[in-house]
């Protein structure tokens, strides 16, 4: 009873509760990290350290006026944030966090995070229609585009560990880490993959779909109140979902001496969070026809390569 | 000198050819070249001034007009309701022209220069829209910077110049909803036409507010994807009537106005209507006054290139620069904060001088300055100029031409980046700029690398002039000592009679300032900013016409954007550095 009710129950609330908070985490964390980086100071009035600014910004998020623009499809208006959040916490079903602590352990669990990331796109496409307004169309048209293209590079890029492997179950990934991570033997892999996890994740310097100087906020210039909160919280939960898969894929996952497992992991997950944040203080925008030549001039061949150099030495030596 | 003899050669060439179409030479303050020629022939008198090789007048450097009916000091001009002004420059040959052209009549007729220069477009429109005088065969003669539904034409003597001189503001709801329908997006009111091929493009709105524009700024877009088919500028939201004002503003107390015009460059738009002001009043300022004026107008000019260089960046989406820019030029107000008191418009020139001395211990601000700010421009260099993708975003995009940037009558690090070293700071050192040692940093491609490049070794070379001018200021007064230096020195004032009246008046009305005209060009932070200033011998000007480096750059946006995607056109708003107060006043 308790192993079979019970413990899924806490871990599906701990997954969502861990999603939840560190995207609510990840706002502060970023305008903090941005500020030192930036030379200035960044939110540090409310509660310490400017913590508190985070419930600050969900109590009004909440209570803003919850405003559909009348020129809108309102159905589908109101579905695509929701459905940008759904896909991206689905995908925290298969992250697992430490040994056996897993909401579902799929066989199948890195394509059910790959078949996830893919829905998301339809939030921002969709969102972006339906707000009927033309920044918020080029936004979205540019969503499609790169989001689609980045995927196909994302789902090569793995091949790689998945061939080292021999699994698309998660957990057995991280296991065969054991001797060495596979950042080392998949290099190639990992920056694809990183890549691709920014562009999937529209985060600068791949934010075309929002391109604020060009696009005033590109897909959801429309939206206000908790349907762009929604937007926000889900693209801080990609980052971390990113982050995550990042560091099962190639980091050994909660693999790590001393400490605990979740304390691992987690530490990982932080790191390679900052390492979004800093992209985003450093590098400038490129132009969507560039972003869409690097994606099949560049990293197509580089992502096909890359499969069959590391089949080929599979091959040769087993 | 050959220059001395050009305007005599080139007048006997007009006379030659167009015999009494040209008529007398009128003897202005600044001694450009000024002669009035009858409005019929104009048009071809400019075309032959414009393509004749030894001529070669390519620029159409300002094109305004001079409400005459109530000026009383002209007795020897032609007799004119309305005067236009075609002010031409040739940057090959470093020469000026002033052609002028008398109309009679309320409402009076020209014929439109268009053809020979397409930069007169907006010029006309602007003439049209202040003044009422029409040019017969303008592509699109519109208000340009009024609104559409406006009464009268502005700059017209007899239109009101202050609120109390109106009646009572009233907005029924009809006249509401006229107005509100006349801002609505039409995409046939920008002059923008659907495509005959059969296919359809989209019409984008971007702007007035909109946060890749650099202010209020609107251009209406006709897009296939996200390229850019067509664009229209649309201008006139900034528009603070700054030419008006001028004429009823005392000489003095117009100063503040001018700050406001190029919000950036603060006191750097002092200087070209300071000078052009003593040059009718015949003033000779002191070296230490040329040498402040410099100091400070090269500070400023730093300034403002710091805070283009951060946002053009910031338009590339690169986050970080523009707060590190915003930091130094805080560095930047602390010194212009110790002398003036003001920040970003201190308006602290004066007629005859500045208003106040340096403040002791000024030179240990700007020392601190100095080397605070060249290490700094070497870290932007690692992480801008070197940035593959800033190189991706700018190399090749909104590329000019020299001809056509000649012809379009840009100025500044815009013409400078297109392979010419036209700097009116070497080529016509005015306050004493021949005295400094400093470079006029070129490029060849004109695109907006280029212009980076130019601007960045701008930023260098005006931290050399500032140190020039802190190694050798010279001691001395911070005024000239002449009766119309506003407020006048008071040492003699209460020891002779003279000047305790020249004080008094100069302190209750303002100066009086003779009758004449006069014009003087500095080397304003975006290109050249003239103040053409006509005085009727009065407290105030008769005429004030500002002459900004805005105004022709941003006409030239359709062109370079045309074919390029719509980054593209945020990416060239950026880089060209409008601001655009300098481009409606």
């Amino acid at each position: 009873m308790i192993e079979t009710i019970v413990r899924p129950l806490l871990i599906i609330a701990a997954a969502m509760g861990t999603a939840l908070t560190t995207a609510a985490g990840l706002i502060w964390l970023e305008r903090r990290l941005l500020a030192v980086w930036q030379d200035r100071l960044g939110p540090n009035r409310v509660g310490p350290f400017g913590l508190l600014q985070v419930v600050a910004d969900m109590i009004k998020i909440f209570f803003k006026e919850d405003w559909i623009p009348p020129f809108a499809d309102r159905p589908v208006f109101v579905i695509a944030p929701a459905l940008l959040v759904v896909s991206v916490l689905m995908s925290y079903a298969v992250v697992p966090f430490a040994p056996g602590i897993v909401v579902a352990d799929l066989n199948v669990g890195l394509l059910f995070f790959l078949a996830m990331v893919s829905l998301g796109v339809y939030g921002l496409a969709l969102g972006g229609w339906s707000s009927n307004n033309k920044y918020a169309l080029l936004g979205a048209i540019r969503a499609t585009a790169q989001m689609l293209s980045y995927e196909v590079f994302m789902g090569l890029a793995v091949m790689g560990v998945v061939i080292l492997s021999g699994s698309f179950n998660l957990q057995q990934i991280v296991r065969a880490q054991e001797g060495m991570w596979f950042c080392i033997p998949q290099f190639a892999g990992l920056v694809i993959f990183l890549i691709a996890g920014f562009a999937e994740s529209h985060r600068l310097p791949f934010d075309l779909p929002e391109a604020e100087s060009e696009l005033i906020a590109g897909f959801h210039t429309e939206y206000s109140g908790i349907k762009f909160g929604l937007f926000f919280v889900g693209e801080y939960m990609g980052i971390t979902l990113i982050s995550m898969m990042t560091v099962i894929l190639f980091f050994g996952g909660w693999m790590g001496p001393l400490l605990p497992p979740v304390v691992w992991f987690a530490l990982k997950t932080f790191v390679l969070i900052c390492v979004f944040i800093l992209m985003r203080a450093s590098l400038a925008r490129p132009r969507y026809d560039q972003l869409m030549h690097f994606a099949w001039k560049v990293l197509l061949p580089l992502a096909l390569l890359n499969v069959m150099v590391t089949g080929a030495i599979v091959l040769a030596f087993d | 000198m050959a220059l001395m003899d050009q305007p005599d050669i080139t007048l006997n060439a007009l006379r030659d050819r167009f015999g009494d179409a040209v008529g007398q030479r009128q003897t202005t303050a600044d001694g450009i070249p000024t002669v009035w020629c009858a409005a019929e022939q104009t048009p071809e008198i400019l075309r032959f001034l414009k393509n004749d090789a030894a001529h070669a007048f390519r620029t159409l450097y300002d094109l305004t007009a001079i409400d005459e009916r109530r000026r009383i000091h002209r007795a020897t001009q032609p007799a004119s309701d309305f005067s236009l002004v075609y002010h031409l420059l040739s940057c090959e040959r470093n020469a000026d022209m002033r052609i002028k052209v008398p109309l009679t009549g309320d409402h009076p007729h020209m014929a439109s220069v268009t053809g020979i220069w397409p930069t007169a477009d907006w010029y006309e429109r602007e003439v049209w829209d202040m003044f009422g005088i029409t040019f017969n065969g303008h592509p699109d003669l519109r208000r340009i910077l009024m609104p559409s539904y406006w009464q009268g034409h502005p700059l017209r003597k007899e239109h009101p110049a202050r609120a109390t001189e109106m009646g009572r503001y009233e907005l029924p709801v009809e006249q509401q909803i006229r107005e509100e329908e006349a801002l609505r997006f039409k995409p046939e009111n920008h002059g923008l036409t659907p495509r005959q091929d059969g296919t359809e493009s989209m019409f984008l709105n971007l702007g007035p507010q909109h946060p890749g524009t650099h202010g209020v700024f609107r251009i209406a877009l006709q897009l296939d994807g996200e390229e850019i088919v067509n664009a229209m500028p649309e201008i006139g939201f900034h528009h603070r009537a700054a030419e008006k004002m001028g004429e009823r503003q005392t000489w003095h107390t117009y100063i503040p106005y001018t700050d406001r015009v190029e919000y950036l460059g603060g006191v750097m738009n002092n200087l070209p209507y300071v000078m052009a002001v003593e040059k009718l009043a015949g003033i000779q300022v002191p070296d230490r006054v040329k040498v402040i004026r410099i100091m400070l107008a090269e500070l400023f000019r730093i300034g403002s290139h710091l805070v283009w260089y951060g946002t053009f960046f910031q338009d590339l989406g690169g986050l970080s620069p523009v707060f590190y820019m915003f930091n130094d030029r805080e560095h930047f107000y602390q010194i212009i904060t110790a002398i003036t008191g003001g920040r970003m418009h201190p308006s602290w020139f004066r007629i005859g001088g500045v208003a106040q001395d340096l403040p002791k211990g000024w030179d240990t601000l700007v020392r601190a300055f100095l080397d605070y700010m060249r290490p700094r421009l070497k870290e932007y260099e690692q992480i801008i100029l070197r940035n593959r993708i800033f190189k991706m975003r700018t190399i090749g995009i909104g590329r000019l031409t020299l001809d056509e940037a000649l012809e379009k009558g840009v100025t500044g690090p815009n013409l400078r980046a297109c392979g010419i070293d036209w700097d009116l700071r070497k080529k016509r050192p005015y306050s004493g700029y021949d005295q400094f040692d400093f470079d006029i940093p070129t490029a060849v491609g004109g695109d907006c690398y280029d212009r980076t490049l130019v601007r960045v070794e701008e930023i260098r070379q005006s931290l050399r002039i500032v140190e020039q001018c802190l190694t050798q200021m010279p001691a001395g007064p911070y005024k000239a000592d002449h009766p119309l230096t506003t407020p006048p020195l008071k040492h003699r004032t209460l020891q002779d009679i003279e000047t305790l009246i020249t004080h008094f008046l100069g302190v209750t009305w303002g100066p009086v300032i003779p009758a004449g005209e006069a014009c003087a060009s500095v080397e304003g932070t975006k290109g050249n900013n003239s103040y053409y200033l006509i005085s009727d011998g009065n407290i105030h000007a008769y005429r004030v016409r500002i002459r900004t480096p805005s105004f022709p750059h941003l006409q030239i946006v359709p062109h370079l954007c045309r074919g390029l995607m719509l980054p593209d056109l945020l990416a060239i708003l950026g880089n060209i550095d409008y601001v655009m107060s300098d481009v409606d006043r």
